[in-house]
């Protein structure tokens, strides 16, 4: 659990952020969005102190995170950063093997973690271990900045625009990768992104901030219906209103009963996704497949409209 | 297949191998040039010695320089030296400018005749060059990298070791070759002092109105500094592609 209490900070006679009180729970993703300017960078990086607060505490773990030193903090806390920021003189897995390293882990530890995570982010560890970051493409290199966050196995991860220098077919890619990863290692989030896209693919909650300020803090669905200012609205933008509260929900959770003709959608879709496919597909419903192949019943037209209409 | 360039220096340095170990080989080429009777090799002293005392001077003298710019750049890029980069760019500018002839006259009252004037003279001729590059190339690190070192949790001795040294290498790697080639061609007026370096045979072709000691003395430090500066130029090449920086 991770705790602002109060936070402030001021560069000479500006105020970068103002009085920011909120709590992140354990293991969920939690997106901080904002313009440019907003303070959102400087709020996440007080968190690892690359930036101290004038006032207020982070709590970590309801711990002061100034109790000890900066660099022991930040050996704990995974911090992954646009354009990777990747030691160019070292190899990749010299690369993921920093923080270890850094704390003193034993070689063969050293070497099955980077394996594993090399394996995990479908980079073949016999091929890419010996590489340098300039032999990489960008997708890869981001992945391993993702790798070397991850590689100590902290509990907290801060990730400033990691996906920001990426196409939007990587990126698309990049972001379910670490939904599953943040599944697998139940590790807990903080992302910082302008793109209220990903923040609502992404979030368990989502922060908005304006000059400084968190305008509200609440998770994705509350927020589309209940915008907590004018600012929040315009940021969600109002005619994507319906379709990103379809996009929060799998279609498994709109099955109806019932049978219907077609191509069966996976459960796993998103709503969203899966009223694109009745759209274009030209029918009123279609069958919905678990996993494993099962047909778990339809969707249908009507019943994702209802759901994409405002809740009373 | 070595290139026609290496071919070329590896050609140079077996002349100048040849004329260390066979002057006399090269008597006719320099005949042409002196008065008879007078000597066409230099004859008052082993050449190959001299070029090694020469090449010690300009060795020790840039090794000098080159920890104190260095060290001196590291100073002044950290937070707590920051406030020290005029001070040390001007008293490192006056070294430049500072003429090292009239470093050899105002040492030589205060160290005598010998070595050390010229020692001091190239020390402070070389520091700009080393001086300026590892300037550059510590403040020119890409910011996500040293943002991601710090992220990391690297302490400040960690990051400058193991982040910015090996990075800003080549472009350090890069002044001091300057610093050696200007040394190497320096060094010369050391003799006008009474150090031993290859000076000596260009001064002495002077004094005896003997062209062909002159040009000896003069191509052995021309052909030593190509070749230097071109192994150098290798060596950092080499650091900045493994490095890709």
């Amino acid at each position: 659990m991770i705790e602002f209490d109060q936070i402030t900070k001021h560069y000479g006679d500006t105020e970068v952020v103002s009085d920011v009180s909120l709590t992140v729970e354990p293991h969920t993703i939690t997106v901080v969005v904002g313009t440019s300017g907003s303070g959102k960078t400087t709020l996440i990086r007080m968190v690892n102190r690359l930036v101290e607060p004038t006032s207020g505490v982070i709590r970590i773990d309801g711990e002061d995170n100034r109790s000890i030193p900066a660099f022991e903090l930040r050996r704990r806390i995974g911090y992954a950063i646009q354009g990777h920021g990747l030691f160019p003189h070292r190899t990749v897995a010299q690369n993921i093997a920093t923080v270890p390293i850094l704390l003193g882990w034993g070689k063969a530890r050293v070497k099955a973690k980077v394996e594993e995570l090399l394996t995990l982010f479908q980079l073949d560890p016999s091929f890419f271990a010996e590489r340098y970051p300039h032999e990489l493409s960008g997708g890869q290199q981001q992945r391993v900045g993702v790798a070397r966050a991850l590689a100590a196995e902290p509990n907290l991860l801060l990730m400033d625009e990691p996906f920001g220098a990426l196409d939007p077919i990587i990126r698309a890619k990049a972001q379910d990768d670490l939904l599953a990863i943040q599944k697998h290692f139940g590790t807990t989030i903080i992302l910082v992104t302008h793109d209220m896209e990903e923040a609502f693919h992404l979030a368990d909650r989502i922060a908005v901030m304006d000059k400084g300020e968190v305008l509200q803090y609440a998770n994705p669905a509350e927020m589309l219906v209940r915008p907590a200012t004018p600012f929040v609205e315009a940021l969600i933008g109002a005619s994507e209103r319906p379709f990103r509260l379809l996009a929060i929900e799998r279609a498994g959770d709109a099955v109806e009963p019932g049978a219907a003709e077609g191509t069966p959608i996976p459960a796993s879709l998103s709503q969203r996704d899966a009223l694109s496919q009745l759209l274009w597909s030209g029918r009123p419903a279609l069958p919905v497949a678990a996993a494993d192949g099962a047909i778990l019943g339809k969707v249908s037209l009507e019943g994702l409209v209802k759901r994409a209409a405002r809740p009373r | 297949m070595p290139s026609l360039a290496t071919l070329l220096r590896l050609a140079a340095l077996l002349v100048l191998l040849a004329f260390f170990l066979q002057p006399a080989w090269f008597e006719p080429l320099l005949r042409p040039l002196v008065q008879a009777n007078a000597p066409a090799i230099y004859d008052r002293g082993n050449l190959f010695w001299l070029t090694m005392l020469h090449l010690r001077t300009v060795f020790v003298a840039t090794l000098a320089a080159a920890l104190v710019a260095v060290s001196l750049a590291i100073l002044v890029t950290r937070e707590a030296g920051a406030e020290f980069l005029p001070l040390s760019r001007s008293l490192v500018n006056i070294g430049q400018t500072f003429p090292p002839v009239a470093v050899l006259a105002l040492a030589v009252p205060i160290f005598g005749f010998g070595e050390k004037p010229t020692l001091i003279a190239l020390f402070l001729y070389g520091l700009l060059p080393i001086f300026e590059n590892a300037l550059t190339g510590l403040t020119t690190l890409p910011p996500a990298v040293m943002e991601a070192a710090r992220g990391a949790g690297m302490t400040e001795r960690q990051r400058l070791f193991k982040i910015e040294l090996p990075l800003a290498l080549p472009v350090i790697l890069t002044g001091i070759r300057l610093s050696v080639v200007i040394s190497l061609a320096t060094a010369t007026i050391g003799s006008t002092v009474a150090a031993r370096t290859l000076g000596e045979v260009i001064i002495a072709g002077l004094q005896s109105n003997n062209l062909a000691f002159v040009l000896q003395g003069g191509l052995i430090v021309a052909v030593l500094a190509v070749l230097i500066h071109d192994a150098l130029q290798g060596l950092e090449r080499a650091l900045a592609g493994r490095a890709h920086v």
